[in-house]
């Protein structure tokens, strides 16, 4: 099966965030009335309930201002640092078109894919002890469709369509960006993990960090050694965990939550 | 809408969003439509990727736009006119205009009659003891058979062309740096790039909105633009024009229908010295001005009299004038805008207010002023979404105590309102009128929730009821309401499509639909709601429904999606983008090319088989080409820089007359004008993209993404202040005041104004006492000053104080 991918051309984003609307919708997340954080952008960062956020990132440089906007989501990395860590069986799965999903009802909420990703993408819900992110509307693209971000986005900022092809197009933007000025155009696409199924225009490549991206991500050393040699350990102690909360179960019975809310 | 219907005669964007795409150079002014026209944007982003089009932005704040502009040049609020004034002298001293296309389509060559002048701020016929213009000297000069004089050459010292070339002549680089604050390096880079556009084979188009009609000054200001484009030959040009961005889906369609000075189509509301159809024809009939002035206002009987004919059937006759007198007349000089309107209710003159869509307490000038108002009135009917700030108006104090302590309390209130549930748009069919003049017929998505009704229900079922009162109890003039005619298959609930094939209009005898406003007669035979929309519901059906995507000029026209007034033409004036001899400047833009027998391309707005030498190419005006000289404005025939009514410097021009004389301003008791003094910094409100005026802080999905009320600070300014972002401020006026957390940012700047060091405050609106956010109703700051041409209020530019809590 082709491999399917998303491309932000940053130079077209004018953070208007409709893409944050459309990709709750469409996931049926709950709004959060957040605080004022000084800042146009609408929290502070990704959440179990926000799994797309527009970066926007204001700085002075040689004397000219700029005021940059990108999209922040899962990068459906080719080798995921996330499925790496992730000791829970059919928890994370990378489908047949590249996409990186996570299927809750496999997760066991141990946060190690967080420490896993190296652009801290997936978050932790304290209410259903989950961990949640884009999931390239998995649900959508199984169908033909497109993301919903893609979907609404109003400017073709974004985009979205057979990788290979998709990162043609992106190289050729970046050369026409280069040919009208913009010398260190080009695309973010990062070797370190691979390669990645959501890349990024960028009208300066040199400094991802401008964006809110990291400049060379990789996965952990922790994390590859954890699914490499010491491995087995780590099955083992997973397994004895379970078995362990198991005989606790079985021992003294269901833990009881106390209801302290009144009349 | 006044400036450019006076301009070039009709009062829409002269393009439209998708030949945006067609542009060489965007200036962006006055408006921000990265973030208030997001979706329209894309057309200006197309237009840099395909043809390397440079974006110019010009604001007080480095804005979303600003973001992704190749060139930003800061200016201070309510200096447009400076900077705009600075393009007309710069593009005449260097030479960078299109020269022949200035003779051709503009009145540049017009003579001026003798006795006009300008001098120390005033045009001539100023009277200081009543404060206005004698206007006679403002006149081209006439021939014996009534038309102007002209000098093809433009040479003659009193053509509007050498007239215009002096008046500007103060607006120098250095000047405009001075008035504006910008540096002249930044102004003299926007005008090399927005000039390129003087070449025959380029063009710049010009985006604006509230940025720019928000003024005292704004139709001047609009003006102002207007003759840069002219100069530049961009008016009618694919990728041209003066492109006013409207702020709501159908605001187009609400002025098309009518407003309270004019009747729908822009016919003039009638006045009570226009006792009778005849007079009222014979003083809005213009005469032309030029032997080969199309002049197609000189159609107005036929427009009116089929007008009548919609609103009276059977009962209109050529005996009783088409029943012109049952049309409501206002006084000879009474204006009903916005500023009088509340005024009067202040003043305890009226009685009731019928308020639909609109929510006046958030979006009038002056709340206090707002809220005194509807709180003397007896009655008031509201139709809306939801509880808006309007209808619960009376629960002010109790619900925004730190603003209102001053308003009555609840208990003290008389007034009865009444608020009715009304479906809102996506429960609704019928038409969109967009920026681009283009009317989409939509269905409606659900049926409305509850008790809610559509609008043409509401409307429906109260005229119902009042005529029945009429009929029953008698009152005062009954004819108007018994003489309307009705005929819907549900008189308490038309449908739009009974309406819409109403506007377009019909043969009265038959009902066969009228093929275009080219069919209307003026003796009672054709009956139509409004001329401009004739063509839209034809024999053919619903042209408005129409979603074809064919392109055959490849120029972004789409000649078969939905339908474009007038005639379905979609770009306006198109005659003037081909030379004397019909062939296009550009021919890689060929919007409209002379065959030798007819016109090819778009709808020309022209005779489609008139030579080109026929006719002048503004078939609108009287004058026949576009007018460079607006006599029609109240402050002067050529737009001149008045500083806004609370600024913090004096004109530089002419500090005697600082401020724009014929500007309207209140006079109430809460009609308070603040000086330097005690406010020191100029106020800009703006919209979010996040939001959508006061509508969307209903709705969660729309406030999470902006949930508080936020003062966009200078960096510079907050240091001194020892304000870090999130810092509580309150920002106070002469009117009120409003407290928020603090945005620090780089992207306002200070900036030297005539040696004066000059701090903006950002303030977008958005916030009020009711929804699922809630803040401070921004408009308690602004001041009930207006242009006196459009009646709009300054709401950018008014002076604020600052203070950390």
């Amino acid at each position: 099966m082709m491999h399917v991918a998303k491309l932000i051309d940053t130079t077209l984003c004018i953070g208007c965030k409709a893409c944050e609307v459309a990709c709750q919708q469409w996931n049926d997340q709950e709004y959060t009335l957040g605080t004022f954080d000084g800042s146009y952008q609408t929290m502070p960062d990704l959440a179990p309930n926000f799994w797309n956020l527009i970066k926007f990132n204001e700085y002075e440089r040689d004397g000219k201002l700029s005021w940059l906007m990108a999209k922040y989501q899962c990068m459906h990395c080719v080798a995921p640092g996330c499925l790496k860590a992730c000791p829970a069986p059919g928890a994370i799965v990378t489908l047949a078109n590249g996409t990186v999903d996570f299927a809750q009802e496999n997760c066991i909420g141990c946060g190690y894919c967080i420490t896993g990703c190296p652009f801290d993408v997936p978050r932790l819900s304290n209410t259903t002890k989950k961990v949640y992110k884009c999931s390239l509307c998995s649900d959508r693209t199984a169908v033909g469709l497109e993301p919903a971000c893609i979907k609404t986005c109003p400017t073709n900022c974004l985009t979205f369509g057979e990788r290979d092809a998709l990162l043609h197009g992106a190289e050729a933007r970046a050369q026409e960006l280069r040919a009208d000025g913009h010398a260190e155009a080009g695309v973010y696409n990062p070797a370190g993990v691979g390669g990645t199924h959501v890349f990024y225009v960028l009208a300066n490549a040199a400094r991802p960090e401008d964006y809110g991206l990291p400049k060379d991500p990789s996965v952990p050393w922790t994390v590859r050694l954890w699914k490499g040699p010491v491995k087995w350990l780590g099955t083992m102690v997973l397994v004895g965990g379970i078995l362990g909360t198991f005989f606790h179960y079985v021992r003294y019975g269901p833990k009881e939550a106390h209801d302290v809310e009144g009349d | 809408m006044a400036s450019l219907a006076a301009t070039f005669g009709r009062g829409a964007m002269t393009n439209g969003w998708t030949d945006v795409a067609n542009a060489d150079v965007v200036l962006i002014m006055g408006g921000n439509p990265a973030e208030n026209h997001p979706v329209g944007f894309r057309f200006v982003l197309e237009a840099r990727r395909k043809r390397k089009a440079k974006v110019v932005v010009v604001d007080p704040r480095f804005n979303r736009t600003a973001a992704v502009a190749d060139v930003y040049v800061p200016i201070r609020a309510g200096t447009d006119i400076a900077f705009l004034g600075g393009l007309i002298h710069y593009a005449l001293s260097t030479g960078k205009y299109q020269a022949e296309y200035v003779r051709q389509h503009t009145t540049a060559p017009f003579l001026v009659k003798e006795g006009f002048g300008f001098a120390d701020g005033h045009f001539s016929g100023w009277d200081e003891a009543t404060k206005k213009y004698d206007k006679s000297s403002w006149e081209y000069e006439l021939d014996a058979q009534g038309f102007a004089k002209v000098d093809p050459t433009l040479e003659h010292p009193r053509s509007v062309f050498q007239w215009m070339k002096r008046h500007y002549a103060r607006y120098t680089a250095e000047q405009v740096s001075s008035i504006c604050g910008c540096s002249k390096e930044d102004f003299l880079k926007a005008a090399e790039l927005i000039t390129v556009a003087a070449a025959k084979d380029k063009s710049g188009t010009v985006l604006y909105a509230l940025g720019w009609t928000q003024h005292s000054h704004s139709v001047q200001l609009i003006h102002t633009a207007a003759m840069v484009q002219l100069l530049m030959g961009n008016i009618g040009m694919p990728g041209g024009g003066v492109n006013a961005q409207r702020g709501h889906a159908n605001i187009q369609g609400s002025t098309d229908m009518g407003a309270w000075n004019m009747l729908p189509g822009y016919l003039k509301l009638p006045r009570a010295n226009w006792s009778s159809l005849d007079e009222y024809l014979k003083a809005n009939t213009p005469k032309p001005l030029r032997p080969d002035s199309l002049n197609y206002w000189s159609n107005t009987n036929k427009f009116m009299v089929s007008l009548l004919k919609a609103y009276y059937g059977d009962k209109a006759t050529k005996e009783n004038g088409f029943g012109y007198d049952w049309l409501p007349k206002a006084g000879e000089t009474d204006n009903y805008g916005w500023g009088y309107l509340f005024d009067n209710m202040y003043a305890g003159k009226m009685e009731g207010l019928i308020s639909f869509g609109m929510n006046p307490v958030a979006n009038g000038p002056n709340t206090s002023k707002m809220l005194g108002g509807l709180g003397k009135l007896k009655w008031m009917i509201v139709a809306e979404n939801f509880e808006t700030e309007t209808a619960a108006f009376w629960k002010a104090k109790e619900l925004a105590q730190q603003y209102y302590a001053n308003s009555p309390d609840a208990a003290r209130i008389q007034t009865e309102v009444f608020l009715l549930p009304a479906a809102c748009f996506a429960e609704k069919d019928g038409a969109f009128v967009n920026s681009s003049r283009w009317l989409q017929w939509k269905d409606a998505a659900l049926d409305p929730p509850g008790d809610a009704l559509r609008d043409q229900e509401i409307i429906g079922r109260l005229f119902a009821k009042v005529r029945e009162l009429y009929a029953k109890e008698g009152g005062a003039a009954p004819e108007p309401l018994q003489s309307m005619s009705w005929s819907y298959a549900t008189p308490s609930a038309p449908s739009l499509v009974e309406v819409a094939r109403e506007v377009n209009g019909r043969e009265a005898a038959s009902g066969k639909q009228l093929s275009g406003f080219g069919e209307l007669k003026d003796d009672g035979s054709t009956a139509c709601g409004n001329w401009l929309y004739s063509g839209s519901f034809t024999e053919a059906g619903n042209m408005m429904a129409r979603r074809g995507q064919e392109d055959p000029t490849a120029l972004g026209l789409y000649p078969n999606y939905s339908w474009s007034w007038p005639a379905n033409r979609r770009i306006l004036y198109n005659r003037a983008a081909a030379d004397a001899g019909g062939q296009p400047w550009d021919a890689t833009r060929a919007s409209l090319r002379w065959t030798g027998t007819r016109w090819t391309g778009d709808t020309p707005d022209y005779k489609a088989d008139a030579a080109p030498d026929a006719n002048g190419s503004f078939i609108m005006l009287p004058e026949g080409v576009a007018k460079l000289f607006t006599p029609d404005f109240a402050e002067g025939p050529f737009p001149e820089h008045y500083e806004p009514a609370e600024s913090p410097v004096e004109n530089a021009l002419h500090p005697q007359v600082s401020f724009n004389p014929s500007a309207k301003v209140f006079h109430s008791d809460l009609d308070k004008i603040g000086s330097v003094k005690d406010y020191p910094y100029v106020a800009i409100t703006y919209r979010l993209t996040e939001h959508f005026h006061y509508w969307t802080k209903h709705i969660a999905s729309s406030s999470q993404l902006q949930t508080h009320f936020f003062v966009e600070l200078p960096d510079e300014l907050a240091r001194q202040k020892d304000i870090k972002s999130g810092d509580r401020v309150r920002v106070s006026s002469a009117r009120g005041k409003v407290e928020g957390q603090a945005l620090v940012t780089k992207r306002m700047r200070g900036m030297d104004v005539n040696g004066k060091r000059i701090y903006h405050v950002g303030l977008p609106i958005h916030w009020g006492f009711l929804g699922k956010v809630s803040g401070p109703l921004i408009n308690n700051l602004t001041a009930s000053v207006f242009d006196p041409n459009s009646g709009t209020p300054e709401y950018k530019g008014f002076l604020v104080n600052l203070e950390k809590l």
